[in-house]
């Protein structure tokens, strides 16, 4: 078997080191309150104040071990994912994909809703086996060890589903890279895949503008470009630049909080306030993961590929297109007011078969964190009618 | 107003606490390559690293930088540095020579004692200067200077060190020559003060000349700003984190040197041409340069500059140099060497030189030529002082 079942047990001298370098940390003078300029240095300090005296590692250890873990080494690649069972006579397996600055952990609220909607208030029929893993780069899975990867996550998955845990056919939901990675899986094997649940959709595909956009999907374009000049540095550097970036984010935790949290703040339906989606345990545990493994150089390696995929990787994901990957596979979209885009409808319509669309009324891009009740509620609905092959 | 002598001195203690943090570096791992291909190579990193940690000695290196007179001036704002030499000749001109970002008043060092004393570098007295050498309010040993606001800081910059010049040191007119941050100060004070400035010598035409708008663009133009997009979407990430969420970056390099080194590094790297190995730096020129950013804790407010300018800019391209300027430039900068036309719009370009070699730090990499370009740009000007 290539699966194995896996705790979490962080080496206590990683711990004593984390000590030592938060007790260390040079804070700058900067007394400023706002989060305009990226992640508020009165925030930070008080996060800092909380993680140094307060955060207790171990007892977020010890919960998160209540899920079951395992790794699954597929071709020399070890993947970690959580393996949660369905309540109910017939679970629907599916499988989630987190993106970044998250982890598994993006699903961790949404998880027991999905596998036990009886003990929360919904119908058991509707109940589902998840798998939840981390990307490869990420958490607890294996680092790549050459760029270029991020095109073959889709690949891995199936493999995972299909012939590490058996299931035959399931659906897949995602957002941020999770939303490229189930649409990548969509494409390349529409038979293995009942429907595809995304929370954005990929903004990959607004690299090649159609030459008839309609003037909400115009608008939708040009809101991309905004976006990427007010808030797409991020996304620049890690794409251009990773390692030297990296090189102090991996170095320094108070760093490695400042470039995190910032978008947990920025990108959430938070009203600026962070705390008011999120506790410090959440946003800490989550720095942790990225922290105690040494994996924010390599989850930079999605923007890298991206970046550097070239004209002959889009033709390629483009042929699978007309070959009709994607677009015969059902797709889902619950959209998020205050995720980082807002397409219309019709735009969704030209990469996917749409079977449901609906405008949620608040949450943004951590939507399974900031609102899994909604999110639960839609992704129930999307693969009821899914479940038994038509 | 007054000001006092000042000598560099960094606490044994900060010296102690750099020591382990260099120990206990831990190195993020993308993929298993070398080269620069993910960023600053972390072979090359590794190597400067050690020596920083072995081999380096930052005693000596003060001790060199304080054979400089340096002094503090007390303006609005704070305390300014800056370096004073006097130039071997009764009739020396004033000379404001400006550091830019990511580096310092070390910019100068090694033509400093070209400028202040050409005799003994087998040139005349004749063309002696009065060397002053800041740096720059929010840099290094100015780290402390704040403005009242966040409005147009290099036309604040420009301010104050024009009080420095004319109330401090009691010079009616003066040169400016400088690049990168400095060139956008120079064009700034000249703007400004045009009475006071005899000219000034710039190694880069600074962000607002890039602005035209291609249809009214020069086909040689066209050709430079394309090639500008292209080097910028290639390279100028650490602009756009700079000038839309530096707080989330500086905390990091605030904290661990090494992280601090690879992001200066990297630009070191992208605007020479000393190669792999920044073989136009010398190991202690580029460590010497990343400690004053360390051991003053001044990484984020020299960024902050970046973000503050970018929202209030303080040059537009329809802002116009009228003192005579001279353009001289590297071709490993970062913003390669446009053409002279794009130059003419924004300056009163009297002097324009395209250097064989060299790059962004050209008085590092090719003193020599750049002290030279400087010192005959100034000749005939200084019977107008």
């Amino acid at each position: 078997m290539s699966v194995e079942p896996f705790a979490i047990r962080i080496p206590q001298s990683t711990l004593d080191d984390l000590r030592d370098r938060l007790n260390s940390t040079r804070s700058s003078r900067d007394d400023a309150t706002d989060w305009d300029a990226g992640t508020s240095p009165a925030y930070l300090r008080d996060l800092l104040g909380y993680w140094r005296t307060q955060y207790d590692w171990r007892a977020q250890e010890a919960e998160l071990n209540q899920l079951a873990h395992y790794l699954a080494t597929m071709s020399g690649v070890t993947i970690h994912f959580v393996h949660a069972r369905g309540r109910g006579l017939s679970p629907f397996p599916l499988i989630l994909t987190h993106g970044y600055p998250d982890s598994f952990l993006r699903f961790r609220k949404l998880i027991p809703l999905l596998t036990d909607p009886a003990s929360h208030g919904a119908d058991p029929l509707d109940a589902f086996d998840v798998v939840v893993p981390s990307l490869p780069g990420y958490g607890f899975s294996d680092k790549p060890d050459k760029a270029g990867g991020t095109f073959d996550i889709g690949a891995l998955w199936r493999r995972l589903m299909t012939s590490e845990l058996g299931y035959e056919r399931f659906g897949a939901h995602g957002g941020d890279w999770g939303s490229t990675i189930t649409e990548h899986l969509a494409r390349s094997h529409s038979t293995s895949v009942a429907g595809i649940h995304l929370t954005d959709v990929p903004f990959w595909h607004s690299f090649q503008k159609p030459d008839d956009p309609s003037p909400d999907e115009q608008k939708y374009l040009d809101s991309i470009a905004a976006f990427q000049m007010k808030n797409g540095a991020y996304a620049m550097i890690q794409g251009t630049r990773p390692l030297t970036l990296a090189d102090s984010l991996n170095d320094s935790p108070v760093g490695l909080a400042a470039w995190l949290v910032g978008k947990f703040q920025r990108w959430s339906d938070c009203n600026g306030d962070v705390e008011q989606r999120f506790t410090k345990d959440e946003l800490l545990t989550n720095i942790m993961l990225y922290w105690v493994t040494e994996t924010i150089g390599t989850s930079f390696l999605p923007y890298y590929d991206v970046m550097h995929a070239g004209a002959p990787r889009w033709i390629v994901e483009k042929a699978k297109d007309l070959l009709g990957g994607a677009a015969k596979v059902p797709a889902g979209f619950a959209m998020f007011p205050k995720d980082l885009s807002h397409p219309p409808r019709e735009w969704a319509e030209r990469f996917y078969d749409v079977q449901r669309w609906t405008e949620l009324p608040r949450g943004g891009h951590f939507a399974a964190l900031e609102e899994p009740h909604l999110l639960a509620d839609e992704i129930r609905a999307f693969f009821r009618p899914l479940r038994t092959k038509a | 107003m007054g000001i006092r002598p000042f000598y560099i001195h960094v606490e044994d203690q900060t010296l102690d606490d750099l020591q382990r943090r260099l120990a206990r570096t831990r190195w993020p791992t993308i993929t298993g390559e070398n080269g620069w291909k993910f960023g600053t190579s972390s072979a090359y990193l590794r190597e400067l690293m050690s020596y920083w940690r072995t081999g380096y000695d930052w005693r000596l290196q003060e001790s060199k930088l304080n054979e400089l007179p340096q002094f503090k001036a007390n303006l609005d704002g704070g305390d300014l540095h800056f370096a004073h030499v006097k130039g071997r000749s009764m009739r020396a001109l004033p000379l404001l020579l400006l550091h830019g970002w990511p580096d310092s008043f070390c910019r100068f060092a090694k033509v400093i004692p070209t400028f202040s004393d050409p005799e003994r570098a087998g040139g005349t007295s004749k063309d002696a200067f009065d060397v002053v050498v800041p740096s720059l309010p929010g840099f290094a040993f100015s780290g402390r200077v704040q403005f009242p606001n966040q409005e147009r800081p290099m036309r604040q910059t420009a301010e104050m060190l024009w009080q420095l010049m004319t109330q401090v040191l009691g010079y009616e007119r003066f040169a400016i020559a400088g690049g990168d941050t400095g060139s956008a100060v120079a064009q700034n004070l000249a703007i400004a003060h045009p009475s006071s400035v005899v000219g000034i010598h710039v190694t880069d035409l600074s962000w607002h000349a890039g602005n035209v708008d291609p249809a009214m663009a020069s086909k040689a133009e066209q050709k430079y700003l394309e090639a500008s997009k292209k080097r910028f979407m290639e390279d100028g990430a650490y602009i756009m984190v700079q000038t839309t969420e530096p707080r989330g970056l500086t905390p990091g390099l605030n904290d661990s040197p090494v992280g601090l080194a690879s992001w200066i590094l990297d630009r070191f790297h992208s605007w020479s041409d000393g190669g792999d190995h920044l073989r136009t730096f010398t190991p202690d020129e580029l460590l010497t340069n990343i400690m004053l950013y360390w051991v003053t804790q001044t990484i984020d407010s020299s960024v902050h500059h970046y973000y503050a300018e970018a929202r209030s800019p303080s040059l537009l391209p329809s802002s116009h140099v009228d003192v005579p300027c001279a353009v001289a430039l590297f071709p490993h900068d970062a913003a390669g060497i446009p053409p002279r036309s794009l130059g003419e719009r924004t300056l009163n370009v009297q002097r324009w030189a395209e250097m064989p070699r060299g790059g962004h730090f050209g008085p590092l990499e090719e003193p020599a030529l750049y002290a030279h370009d400087v010192v005959e740009f100034f000749r005939p000007l200084r019977s107008t002082r």
